[in-house]
């Protein structure tokens, strides 16, 4: 009986509250979702690890406060690593190498598509350079009201939205996240892109 | 009979005598081969630089060329040994200085050396060939640049996980133009060097054979140096890494070509830092290569650790970190045959996550690689039928080193301590020389190493057995032992002092977190002048009670032919100290020290 009003009495609370969002949007339980997602696709070692230390299904939503698991009492000179050791081994996590990032490029009228990883590249120039050297062509140049000047190619890439965009025009790292597969349009579809609507 | 042949002919008898101990046991046949002997004698190797002064050093072997010191005891290397505790090698320096001998080789390990003592060392001995530091600290670049300017021979300089710190300088650059007869360098343990300076050191040096370069060798560096020194035998990479897609890069196009010329390499270490995707340049090298040392090599793991090793089929000594994981290991067994030496370090140093090799990868190694002679092996858990199935595939050991993450951990399908596992380990291994121990185990264990390991000369033992018995299982039974090092087990002053004699047959016994008290320290002092007990104090410097009853948390005792050294702090307390007379000892013991 009691347990069912503060259920009401929480539902009430909820509907008052004040946030900023869409109605019908409940942003907890996406966060939920995405933190679960998070986990599942990133094999971390020390993630997993947690995870399994802790061995309960809330896992997901503790995660997100980062807590550490409860710390072993160190014990001097244990396990016994020569301190040059200890001090000189790069951690294998902080290695930007860890994880590539692959997407598929295709080029209008080629006959088979190619696999790229973008964490190989600084940003644009090296990427546009290698779809170069991979696709024997050439860009042009890159501006942002006309888009890829000089050429009858546009590198384009499609993100997260499944909405096809032009490559350059958002940060190089928004870009490596948001980028799921690549592709250079040729002709008119590409001189499309560049006009403005 | 032997006395009536001229010294000469002793001394080119002797001269096939090469082994330190095989010539210290000449010099004890009589007075004619000890004279002889020492004349002749040019390598000398002192274990601790405390067991003996550098006057007596020269008095007896006047014709001394090569000279091995260590210093301070192995558990400092796990920081189980404060900072200042000693081991300086300046008194040894300036001595060898002073005097007449010609010293052209010095190996120095877990010493303190500053910058003086290089540069004394680098200007005393004009032919001067050979220096190796292995653990040492105290010193700069300043150092290694006196070194380099005043070696006009150098042959060998050689640092492997020193402590220095780096100063501005350019000590590589202090090499002069006319010094062309390098044949090692190794400066792994540096962050930083002239790359410039390098090349052209390498350039003008064609006889050199071993070379292990540092973090701030680029790629671009390794192709040019390579392309100087095909002759290469021994090569330790700096930084292997690319900022391109190696397809794009003409640097790496160049580095697989020249590697393909550099047909002597049979020693592999570095990869400091690594794109896994440029490791296809060195795989023409994997398959002549005897020694294989990945242990810094955190970049490299999954596949294509199991890529590279697949090729390494002539692998004779590999150290790999716990990346490499049980599958690996299978790998490992399945390609190695001609395996005899394993360490496999912990990727995760600092004790927090999870060691990902268990008793299946070592079970894999032992079954594949039955040459297996050597092992150090850091794991998550280990089980008695494992270690059991591993002495009988590999009965060959002469160093077995295992270590458990969890301290006291016992079998954990059994939940039995590891006993019979190490005891058949000893019993199989008839030549068993070097052990280390984990895991849960009791006096049973010890009293099976007193039984069977019968060549044992060094035995680390943590967290383990239950009473006294134990340790006089080990001190009883194994007549060859030298080195005896003991944390956190019970054992206290009734084993300490069973049978004193027993310490001077030894080089040295080591017992921190034991149930050893200073009343049985002092007794053990007073009764045994020719050693030298020390007691570490660190912590309880003001607080120590002086209570005999009080338990000692660090006893580091050796045996010696000179005083109790002047040169120790104020934590470290040795006979004088022990037996409270400051300053001033009694009549009594003065005679008794020096008789």
């Amino acid at each position: 009986m009691e347990s069912k009003v503060a259920y009401q009495n929480e539902l009430n609370l909820k509907a008052t509250e004040l946030r900023l969002g869409l109605p019908g949007t409940d942003i907890e339980s996406e966060e939920q979702a995405l933190s679960c997602a998070r986990n599942n696709k990133r094999p971390l070692p020390d993630n997993t690890k947690e995870c399994g230390l802790k061995g309960s299904s809330d896992d997901a939503q503790h995660s997100d406060h980062e807590a550490a698991p409860p710390a072993k009492a160190q014990i001097v000179g244990w396990p016994p690593i020569r301190s040059y050791r200890k001090n000189n081994l790069q951690p294998k996590k902080t290695e930007a190498e860890a994880s590539g990032i692959y997407v598929k490029v295709s080029m209008d009228g080629a006959p088979y598509l190619r696999k790229i990883d973008l964490r190989v590249y600084k940003g644009y120039p090296e990427l546009l350079k290698a779809l170069e050297n991979m696709f024997k062509f050439t860009i042009g140049e890159y501006s942002e009201r006309e888009g890829y000047k000089g050429s009858e190619f546009a590198p384009t890439y499609e993100d997260k939205d499944g909405d096809w965009m032009l490559v350059g025009d958002v940060p190089w790292d928004m870009f490596m996240s948001s980028c799921k597969r690549l592709r250079i349009m040729k002709g008119s579809e590409a001189r499309g892109l560049g006009c403005g609507v | 009979m032997m006395n009536y042949f001229p010294d000469e002919v002793l001394e080119h008898v002797f001269d096939f005598v090469t082994s330190h101990r095989d010539r210290n046991a000449v010099s004890l046949v009589c007075k004619l081969w000890y004279r002889v002997e020492r004349f002749s004698r040019q390598r000398v190797f002192i274990g601790n630089c405390y067991a003996i002064s550098p006057e007596r050093l020269i008095a007896r072997f006047p014709g001394v060329k090569a000279l091995t010191l260590k210093g301070k005891p192995h558990f400092a290397d796990f920081n189980l040994v404060p900072q200042d505790w000693g081991g300086y090698v300046q008194p040894w320096i300036e001595a060898l200085a002073r005097s007449r001998i010609g010293l052209e080789e010095l190996r120095l390990k877990r010493m303190v050396v500053s910058d003086e003592s290089l540069d004394v060392l680098s200007r005393s001995f004009t032919n001067f060939k050979s220096l190796v530091l292995v653990s040492c600290e105290g010193f700069t670049t300043d150092g290694l640049a006196a070194i380099a300017a005043n070696c006009w021979f150098l042959r060998e300089l050689d640092l492997q996980e020193n402590e220095i710190e780096e100063k501005k300088n350019d000590w590589l650059g202090c090499f002069p133009d006319s010094c062309t007869s390098l044949v090692s360098l190794n400066f792994a343990c540096l962050k930083e060097v002239n790359l410039a300076a390098l090349e052209r050191l390498v350039a003008r040096n064609p006889n050199l054979k071993s070379l292990k370069l540092n973090g701030a060798v680029t790629l671009e560096a390794l192709q040019r140096i390579l392309m100087r020194a095909p002759q290469l035998v021994d090569l330790g990479t700096g930084s292997f890494v690319l900022d391109r897609d190696p397809n794009d890069s003409e640097t790496y196009k160049k580095l697989r070509a020249t590697i393909l010329q550099c047909r002597s390499i049979r020693n592999l270490s570095g990869f400091l830092k690594v794109t896994p995707r440029c490791l296809p340049a060195i795989y023409p090298i994997c398959l002549n290569l005897t020694y294989l040392n990945l242990s810094y090599a955190a970049g490299i793991h999954g596949s294509e650790l199991i890529k590279l090793i697949r090729l390494c089929g002539k692998l004779q000594r590999l150290w790999i970190l716990d990346c490499i994981e049980d599958k690996g290991l299978e790998v490992v067994a399945s390609t190695c045959k001609d395996l005899q030496e394993l360490r496999v370090f912990p990727s995760d140093p600092f004790g927090a996550g999870h060691t990902a090799v268990t008793e299946t990868g070592l079970v894999a190694i032992s079954s594949g690689c039955p040459k297996l002679n050597s092992l150090l092996y850091l794991c998550q858990q280990m089980t008695n039928a494992a270690l059991i199935a591993v002495a009988k595939n590999c009965p060959n050991f002469i160093r077995f080193r295992l270590c458990i993450r969890d301290p006291a951990k016992p079998d954990p399908v059994t939940m039995q301590p590891l006993d019979e596992g190490f005891g058949a380990i000893v019993q199989s291994s008839k030549r068993l020389r070097r052990l280390s121990l984990s895991g849960l185990l009791t006096d049973r264990v010890l009293l099976y190493i007193g039984k069977y390991a019968e060549q044992l000369e060094m035995l680390s033992i943590a967290f383990a057995g239950e009473s006294d018995k134990g340790m006089l299982y080990v001190l009883n039974g194994c007549k060859k032992l030298r080195k005896l090092e003991i944390r956190d087990s019970p054992f206290g002053d009734m084993a300490l002092l069973r049978d004193v004699g027993k310490y001077e047959t030894m080089r040295s016994l080591w017992m921190s977190s034991c149930d050893v008290t200073l009343g049985g320290c002092k007794t053990l002092a007073k009764k045994m002048p020719r050693l030298n007990v020390e007691i570490i104090n660190e912590n309880d410097q003001i607080k120590f009670a002086h209570e005999d009853s009080q338990k000692v948390e660090k006893m580091y005792l050796y045996r010696t032919l000179v005083w109790p050294r002047d040169d120790a702090p104020e934590f470290v307390w040795t006979l004088e100290k022990l037996l409270f007379t400051p300053g001033v000892l009694l009549e009594d013991q003065w005679s008794s020290l020096t008789n």
